[in-house]
C-alpha cells in the first residue's frame, strides 16, 4: 500500500480537566448517557449501588470505578471512556482534578490530542484551572473546548457567562492555548450537553457534544524532517534490523540518513516488515524496522534523521517541566533524564524560574515544589542529540527519574551549548565517534562495575571470578583492587579518612578512563562512603554500575580471611569498616548480590549476567535464540 | 531468529503468500477473509488500526530492550492471540520470550486444541503453568472470583521461579473499569499486588521501567485497543481464533474464560464480520458472561489489586 493511500487516524482523544468539584465527572456521565453509550442495565447497577450505600445518585458514579473513589466521592486515577458518535469515535480521558493526584492528571493529559476544560460558572477561574491550563500547554495539548458548568447556580446569567469566558480567554492567550468554543451548561440536567437548553435562549453556539465531535485529530506536519528514536537493534541472520518509531517524516530504501549523536552518515538499504509485504518506505507513526548499508554503528538511544536539519549535539538543555517529586527541586540536584530511548545523568545547573500559578509570572528561583511548573537548565554528562519542542515535540519530551521514581516531566525549549546552526550539519563530534568505534571493535561497551561492601563480603573473590569468565568469553576486562592500586597509584596515601577518599577518587577516575577506552573495569573496594562512590559515578557517567556486595556483618566477621575483624575487635586495627568505622550502604545500587545467602559461583553468575546485559551493544543480539 | 522471507512457510509447506493471505488451515482454527483481508475495513478506519498496531509494536520492543527476563501470557483468547501476532510482527516472525498459559485445567476443550495447533503452526515456545488448587486460595473471595484467583496464584509462582521482571498481558482499558485505570508499564510488588492509589506518572510514550529487585512490571501493549478494534484487526490480519467465539445454535462466547465461571451469550454472529456488526449496536458489556466480575460490586477490583491480570 502506498503512503498516500493511508489516512490519519479517525479517532480523537480528549482529556477532560478542571478543578475538583467543578463537575467533570457529571459532565462525562451525562455525555455517555445522552449519546446512548451507557446501557440502562449499567445505570440500574449504579443506582442500586448508590442506594445500598445510602447516597443520592450522582453521574460521577459511572466513572469512579475504584471502591476508594466511590467511598470518598473523588476521582483518584485517570480513566478512559469510549464515546461512539455518528461522526467519529472519541476517547474521553477523565483526569482527576484533585491536586494530590496531579501526576494522574498529567498522565491522562499526555495521551490526549485535545482538552475539554470544565469551569464552574459560580467560582470562575480557580488556581487549579490555571494550573491545568499551564500543564496542558506543557504537555502539548494546544486546543480546548470549555464547558462553563453549573449555570443554574448563577441563574443562567449571560453576563456571568461572558465574564468567565473573558477571564478564560485572557488566561489561554497568555499560556498559548487556542479555545474558540465556550459552552454554558448544566451538566446534571443535560442542558447544552447533548441537547439544547431551555433556560439559556441567549446561547446559540454548539452543545458540548457538537463541539467535541467537531474536533479534528491533530494534523501531522507535512514534509517534516525525518526523526526515528532508535529503540534497539534486532539481529536476523547476519542482518541488523534497526527498530524504532517514526516520529516525523518518511524513510525509504536508498535514503541517506544521519546517525546522531555520532553524526555519521549512512544509506538505508531496506525497510523490513513481517510478514514481508514489499513495502520500501515508512511514514510518521509507523513502528519501523530498517537496515543500513555498510558498517555504520547504531545503538539504542541514537537518533536517525535526514542529513539536513538534524538534531543538535548538546550537553546543556533549557527545559520547562512539571515537578512531581516529594523533595523540592533545587540547583545542583542530580537526576536521570529519560528522553525517548536516551537516558542521561543530568544536574540542575540553573533553576531559572518557578511559575507563580496566581499571576502566571516568574516566581522564585530557590526551589520547585511538588506540582510546580518551572524553567530549568540541565547539564548532561553525555552529549545528547537534542530537538526542541518547537521543532520536534515528540523527541523533545522527557521524564525525570530520581532513583526508581518518576519525579517530573517536561520538554526541551533550547539546546544552549549547541554549535552554531550554520556549521551544525558539517561538524562531526570526534570523541564520540571514537568511543562508539572502540565499542564496535570490541563487540561490547566499556563499563565501570563498582563492587562495594563490608570487608570480607566477597568483593575480590567475585571480581576475580567475573574477570576470568569475561576474559574467556572475549571481553576486554580488568580488575582494580587494593592490591594493584595501593602499590603505585595510591602509594603516597595512608588509611586516614581523607587518604581513603583520595584513593577512591583516583580509582574512580582511572576506572572511568578504562571504561572510556572500551574496557570493563571491575573495581573491588570497600569504599564505605556514599559521597566517594557518587564521585566515582560522576567520573564514569552512564557507564558506572554500583554493585552492592552484601553480607551481614556477622557473616563477614565469621569469614575474616585476613584476620582484620579479629584485630579490630582486639583494638590493634583502628578505623576498621564494620567494627569501628561506618559503612554507608548504597541507597540505590544497580545490583545487589547477597553473598551471605548464595554461593560464590552463583554470585559470580548473577554478576556476569548483569555485566553482559549492560555492556551488550544491541540488546537482543547476543541473547540465546531458539532458532537462528 | 526468523525464517527468511523467501523460504517456504514451514507450517504448511507452502511458500509464504503475500501479506494478509495466511496459509494455515487447521481443524479448530477459523480463518476469515482469505480473499482480501484488508478489503471492507479500510473504508471504516484503516489508519486507526495502523496506529494501534504501531503503538503496540513499539511497546513490545521497548519491553524487550529494557525489561529482562520477560514472559508473555497467552490465554488463547482473541486478545492475547492478537498480541502474539503483534509480537511476531515486532520481532520479525519470532517471539523472543516464553509464552505461558496459566492453566487451571478448566479451559474448554476447544481452547486446548487451539493452543496445540497454533503452537505447532507458529512454532511457539509455549509453557504450561499449572495453577494451585482452589483449596489454597483466599476463602473470603466470592466463589467464582476464588476460582479465578487460582490464576493469580499460578502467575505468582511463575514469576518467582523464572525471576521475571516483566510479564506481558493482553488486557484492554475498555474491558472493565479498573483495567481502564491501568498504566502501560504497571509496577507490581513482589506478591503481585497492584497499588492503584500510588501508580507512578506515565508520560507520553516515555515509559518508566525501573522497579526494585523482586518487584516486576505488568506490560500492557493492548491497553489502548477496544473489543471491536481487536476483531477488526483479527479480521484484517487473518489471525486465527478459537471457534467458540462464533455462534452455534444461537450462542457464542464473547469473552473466553474457564468453563466453570464463563457463560455464552445469545448471538447469531457466525463470522467475524457478524461479530463486528453485533458490537456496533450492543450495549451490554463484554465481560457480562464472566461470573467473577459480578458477584460483588468490588469483586473484580479485589481480584486485580491482589495481582490478577
Amino acid at each position: 500500500m502506498s503512503l498516500a493511500e493511508r489516512e490519519r487516524p479517525a479517532q480523537v482523544r480528549v482529556v477532560v480537566v478542571g478543578h475538583v468539584d467543578h463537575g467533570k465527572s457529571t459532565l462525562i456521565g451525562r455525555l455517555l448517557h445522552d449519546t446512548g453509550n451507557l446501557s440502562e442495565l449499567r445505570l440500574q447497577e449504579i443506582r442500586a449501588a448508590g442506594e445500598r450505600r445510602g447516597v443520592p445518585f450522582e453521574w460521577s458514579f459511572v466513572l469512579d470505578a475504584l471502591q476508594s473513589e466511590r467511598d470518598q466521592a473523588v476521582t483518584i486515577e485517570t480513566t478512559r471512556i469510549w464515546l461512539r458518535l455518528p461522526q467519529r469515535d472519541l476517547v474521553l480521558i477523565d483526569a482527576p482534578g484533585h491536586t494530590e493526584f496531579l501526576r494522574n492528571m498529567v498522565t491522562g493529559a499526555s495521551e490526549a490530542d485535545e482538552a475539554l476544560l470544565v469551569v464552574d460558572a459560580h467560582e470562575g477561574v480557580s488556581e487549579q484551572t490555571r494550573r491545568h491550563a499551564l500543564l496542558l500547554e506543557l504537555i502539548g495539548v494546544r486546543h480546548a473546548v470549555v464547558a462553563i458548568s453549573k449555570m443554574d447556580l448563577v441563574n443562567f446569567s449571560e453576563q456571568r457567562y461572558r465574564q468567565v469566558r473573558q477571564e478564560l480567554a485572557e488566561l489561554f492567550e497568555r499560556i498559548g492555548i487556542a479555545a474558540q468554543t465556550f459552552v454554558p451548561v448544566v451538566a446534571r440536567d443535560g442542558e447544552n450537553v447533548a441537547g439544547p437548553s431551555g433556560n439559556m435562549p441567549w446561547y446559540t453556539g454548539p452543545t458540548v457534544l457538537n463541539a467535541i465531535a467537531a474536533l479534528e485529530p491533530r494534523p501531522q506536519a507535512a514534509g517534516a524532517s525525518l526523526r526515528i528514536a532508535v529503540q534497539g537493534v534486532l539481529r536476523r541472520n547476519i542482518e541488523r534490523i534497526i527498530v524504532g518509531r517514526d516520529a516525523a517524516g518518511t524513510i525509504a530504501a536508498g535514503d541517506e540518513v544521519l546517525i546522531s549523536p555520532s553524526r555519521v552518515r549512512a544509506r538505508v538499504r531496506s525497510i523490513e516488515s513481517w510478514p514481508p509485504d514489499g513495502r520500501d518506505a515508512a511514514r510518521q507513526g509507523d513502528a519501523v524496522g530498517f537496515t543500513l548499508d555498510g558498517p555504520a554503528f547504531v545503538d539504542r538511544g541514537d537518533i536517525i534523521s535526514s542529513p539536513v536539519g538534524a538534531p543538535v549535539p548538546a550537553t546543556e538543555l533549557r527545559t520547562r517541566l512539571v515537578w512531581l517529586g516529594r523533595k523540592p527541586l533545587a540547583r545542583g540536584d542530580r537526576l536521570s533524564l529519560r528522553m525517548g530511548a536516551r537516558l542521561a545523568n543530568v544536574e540542575v545547573k540553573t533553576l531559572e524560574r518557578v511559575i507563580d500559578i496566581d499571576s502566571l509570572d516568574a516566581g522564585g528561583t530557590e526551589a520547585a515544589l511538588a506540582n510546580d511548573v518551572a524553567q530549568v537548565v540541565f547539564k548532561s554528562r553525555d552529549v545528547l542529540a537534542v530537538d526542541t519542542v518547537a521543532d520536534h515535540a515528540a523527541l523533545a519530551r522527557f521524564v525525570l527519574i530520581d532513583g526508581l521514581d518518576i519525579v517530573g516531566g517536561g520538554t526541551v525549549l533550547a539546546a544552549l551549548d549547541a554549535p552554531n546552526a550554520a556549521t551544525n550539519d558539517l561538524v562531526p563530534v570526534g570523541h564520540l565517534f571514537d568511543r562508539y568505534q572502540r565499542a564496535w571493535r570490541n563487540g561490547h561497551r566499556g563499563a565501570v562495575i563498582w563492587l562495594t561492601g563490608l570487608p570480607a563480603a566477597g568483593k575480590s573473590t567475585l571480581a576475580m571470578l567475573a574477570e576470568q569468565k569475561l576474559f574467556e568469553r572475549g571481553f576486554q576486562t580488568y580488575v582494580l583492587d587494593g592490591d594493584n592500586v595501593r602499590s603505585g597509584l595510591g602509594s603516597d596515601l595512608g588509611f586516614s579518612h581523607d587518604d581513603r577518599s583520595e584513593n577512591i577518587r583516583r580509582v574512580g577516575e582511572v576506572a572511568a578512563l578504562f571504561a572510556d577506552a572500551g574496557t570493563i573495569a571491575i573495581a573491588a573496594f570497600i569504599s564505605p562512603y556514599r559521597a566517594d562512590r557518587d564521585r566515582a559515578r560522576r567520573a564514569a557517567g552512564t557507564a558506572f554500575h554500583e554493585v552492592y556486595v552484601k553480607a551481614d556483618a556477622s557473616v563477614c566477621e565469621a569469614r575474616d580471611p585476613k584476620g582484620h575483624y579479629r584485630q579490630a575487635r582486639a583494638g590493634t586495627l583502628k578505623d576498621f569498616t564494620g567494627i569501628t568505622g561506618d559503612y554507608e550502604p548504597p541507597l540505590r545500587p544497580d545490583l545487589v548480590i547477597d553473598t551471605g545467602v548464595i554461593s560464590p559461583p552463583d554470585a559470580a553468575a548473577q554478576l556476569l549476567e548483569y555485566i553482559e546485559r549492560v555492556v551488550r551493544l544491541e540488546s537482543g543480539a547476543t541473547r540465546s535464540r531458539r532458532r537462528s | 531468529m526468523v525464517h527468511s522471507p523467501h523460504e517456504p512457510d514451514s507450517a504448511s509447506g507452502e511458500r509464504a503468500p503475500p501479506y494478509g493471505l495466511a496459509p494455515i488451515r487447521l481443524n479448530s482454527i477459523y480463518l476469515f477473509g482469505t480473499v482480501n483481508a484488508r478489503g471492507s475495513l479500510q473504508e471504516r478506519s484503516p489508519s486507526l488500526l495502523d496506529e494501534l498496531e504501531a503503538r503496540s509494536i513499539a511497546i513490545l520492543r521497548e519491553a524487550y530492550f529494557r525489561v529482562w527476563p520477560l514472559v508473555m501470557l497467552w490465554s488463547m483468547g482473541k486478545d492475547s492471540t492478537a498480541l502474539l501476532w503483534l509480537a511476531r510482527k515486532a520481532f520479525f516472525g519470532d517471539v523472543p520470550f516464553p509464552v505461558v498459559l496459566l492453566d487451571t485445567d478448566m479451559e474448554l476443550p476447544e481452547v486446548y486444541r487451539f493452543r496445540d495447533e497454533l503452537a505447532a503452526a507458529w512454532k511457539l515456545d509455549v509453557k504450561n503453568e499449572l495453577c494451585p488448587p482452589e483449596a489454597s486460595i483466599d476463602p473470603t473471595l466470592p466463589p467464582a472470583a476464588r476460582a479465578a484467583a487460582r490464576k493469580t496464584a499460578g502467575l505468582r509462582a511463575l514469576i518467582e521461579r523464572g525471576k521475571y521482571r516483566g510479564v506481558i498481558v493482553g488486557i484492554r482499558r475498555d474491558e472493565q473499569a479498573t483495567r481502564a485505570k491501568e498504566r502501560v508499564f504497571s509496577p507490581r510488588a513482589p506478591d503481585g499486588a497492584w497499588d492503584v492509589k500510588r501508580q507512578p506518572a506515565e508520560l507520553w510514550d516515555v515509559y518508566h521501567t525501573d522497579v526494585p529487585d523482586g518487584h516486576h512490571l505488568r506490560i500492557h501493549p493492548l491497553l489502548h485497543w477496544t473489543e471491536v478494534d481487536v476483531w477488526r484487526y483479527t479480521q484484517r490480519e487473518n489471525i486465527p481464533i478459537v471457534p467458540l467465539y462464533l455462534a452455534r445454535d444461537g450462542k457464542r462466547y464473547r469473552s473466553l474464560g474457564e468453563k466453570n465461571i464463563t457463560v455464552p451469550i445469545d448471538s447469531h454472529a457466525a463470522t467475524i464480520a457478524d461479530i463486528i456488526a453485533e458490537l456496533e449496536t450492543t450495549t451490554t458489556s463484554e465481560r457480562a458472561g464472566r461470573v467473577m466480575d459480578h458477584e460483588a460490586e468490588d469483586a473484580f477490583e479485589r481480584l486485580r489489586t491482589g495481582g490478577y491480570m
